[in-house]
């Protein structure tokens, strides 16, 4: 679970973006989506929080072997993300990366205006949610009582340097986001401690020799322990004590904290879309796989409904049953004729194997 | 079979039968130890696993990769002791292995 520094984007307005499905979560579930929604010509756009496909595959264990992929004895998490890539390339969908949805809202003529947490608009007849255990987003670092103190005084991104300008400056964490803001932040802070629990790191090592030759200068203080507790006042940090390191207990006084601790998965936005939730989780019918909201559907591992597996298979499934129903609400009163890719030549000639 | 003891941190002990070449974690889960919660499933990708290992098992049950520490960085109070218990493998050795779950995982 490697964190990166945060992407700095801009904000602007740009034109709203159309297309037939909006696909919340590059997944492998989200990816397979864009097949069967193609075999319908459904034209599909993606959404992701990461900066690439495949969600947790990619993410979280990317070099793992998944065993129970029909017909796939063994591939790796990323072998199968780059296989669902190849498979949908036919349909050409677009990708937006490093963006959560934030609101959504349903238009007059039923189709849905989704927006982006650095504001891009979407319109989209369906809104298909395969966002698995929710959007990766910055861990809360183990610290009591850290809440008051967060987005005040405790920041979990640099969205801008000048916001650090001439305080005392913790940063908590041992990989390329810590390692790099406190090289970066150094020459703005008025002091910079960066802590963390070894004297071993998993960031560049390019970074870390760095680190330790402005330590070597005073440039900066890096001290091995871990943060237990914050003192401060009305969220604004004054101090923070740090355990575990060769001289015992000490207080850091300090004004800001990044605490760079990984990503965790949270539901996020879509909680507040307005649809049933069960334990953080999406209540759909296992004939259309749809949410308490007609043409908002959820597939694989942030739905529910009785009997639910969280398997990639499982979420393979949901997809090609929610395409019919998609189809249904995008072109209603078209027959929906059954066709295998075997035998078909007009899903053949989506797929561009035949003239 | 196996004998592993997990010791829940409001006190309450688990003495579990574990295959070998199982994981300390998947023993924990089948068991519904409280506080081993294991969200990435045994992947070493997340670190809500955490376990402190009885000091009469340190050296028996080992040192953690490099993979593990890494993780181990994310989880809460980590003690000398700490192990990820999806890093465990049960093997004869560890008959009678006593770990203990933290207060919390991260």
């Amino acid at each position: 679970m490697q964190s990166r520094p945060i992407p700095k984007g801009t904000h602007r307005m740009t034109e709203t973006i159309k297309t037939d499905a909006l696909i919340v979560g590059a997944g492998p579930v989200g990816l397979f989506a864009v097949f069967e929604l193609g075999l319908f010509d459904m034209k599909c756009h993606l959404i992701d929080i990461l900066d690439k496909p495949g969600g947790q595959c990619a993410e979280l264990y990317p070099e793992k072997p998944i065993y129970d992929i029909p017909g796939w004895p063994s591939i790796s998490a990323q072998g199968l993300v780059d296989k669902l890539l190849e498979q949908i390339h036919p349909f050409k969908p677009d990708f937006t990366y490093n963006r959560m949805v934030s609101s959504l809202e349903k238009l007059e003529d039923g189709s849905f205006r989704v927006t982006t947490d650095e504001n891009e608009v979407f319109e989209a007849k369906v809104v298909v949610i395969a966002a698995g255990g929710g959007s990766f987003q910055p861990k809360r670092p183990p610290i009591p009582g850290i809440e008051p103190y967060e987005g005040k005084s405790v920041f979990y991104s640099v969205r801008r340097m000048e916001d650090f300008r001439g305080h005392d400056l913790v940063i908590v964490g041992g990989g390329d986001s810590a390692l790099d803001w406190t090289l970066n932040l150094q020459p703005v802070a008025k002091s910079v401690t960066l802590v963390h629990r070894r004297p071993e790191f998993r960031a560049a090592p390019d970074s870390v020799n760095k680190m330790y030759a402005m330590q070597e200068m005073k440039q900066l203080e890096f001290r091995v322990g871990q943060v237990t507790g914050l003192a401060g006042a009305d969220g604004q940090l004054s101090s923070a004590t740090i355990k575990g390191g060769p001289d015992g207990d000490i207080e850091v006084p300090c004004t800001r904290m990044l605490p760079f601790f990984g990503l965790t998965m949270k539901l996020g936005p879509i909680a507040e879309w307005g649809l049933n939730l069960h334990e953080n989780l999406i209540p759909v019918d296992t004939e259309k796989f749809q949410t308490s909201v007609p043409g908002i559907f959820a597939v694989g591992d942030i739905n529910s409904y009785p009997g639910k597996l969280k398997l990639i298979l499982s979420g393979f499934h949901e997809v090609a049953l929610m395409a019919q129903a998609a189809k249904r609400i995008i072109s209603p009163g078209e027959r929906i004729v059954f066709q295998y890719t075997t035998s078909s030549t007009s899903l053949q000639k989506k797929l561009g194997v035949v003239g | 079979m196996t004998k592993l003891t997990f010791i829940a941190h409001d006190g309450t002990q688990f003495d579990v039968d574990a295959e070998n070449g199982s994981t300390v974690m998947e023993n924990a889960i089948r068991h519904a130890v409280p506080g081993i919660e294991a969200e990435c499933g045994g992947a070493c990708a997340c670190a809500t696993c955490h376990v402190y290992v009885d000091e009469a098992w340190t050296a028996e049950v080992g040192e953690p990769e490099a993979m593990e520490e890494d993780m181990l960085d994310f989880a809460y109070d980590v003690q000398p002791n700490s192990r990820l218990s999806c890093q465990i493998k049960v093997r004869d050795a560890l008959d009678g292995l006593v770990v203990r779950v933290p207060e919390r995982q991260g």
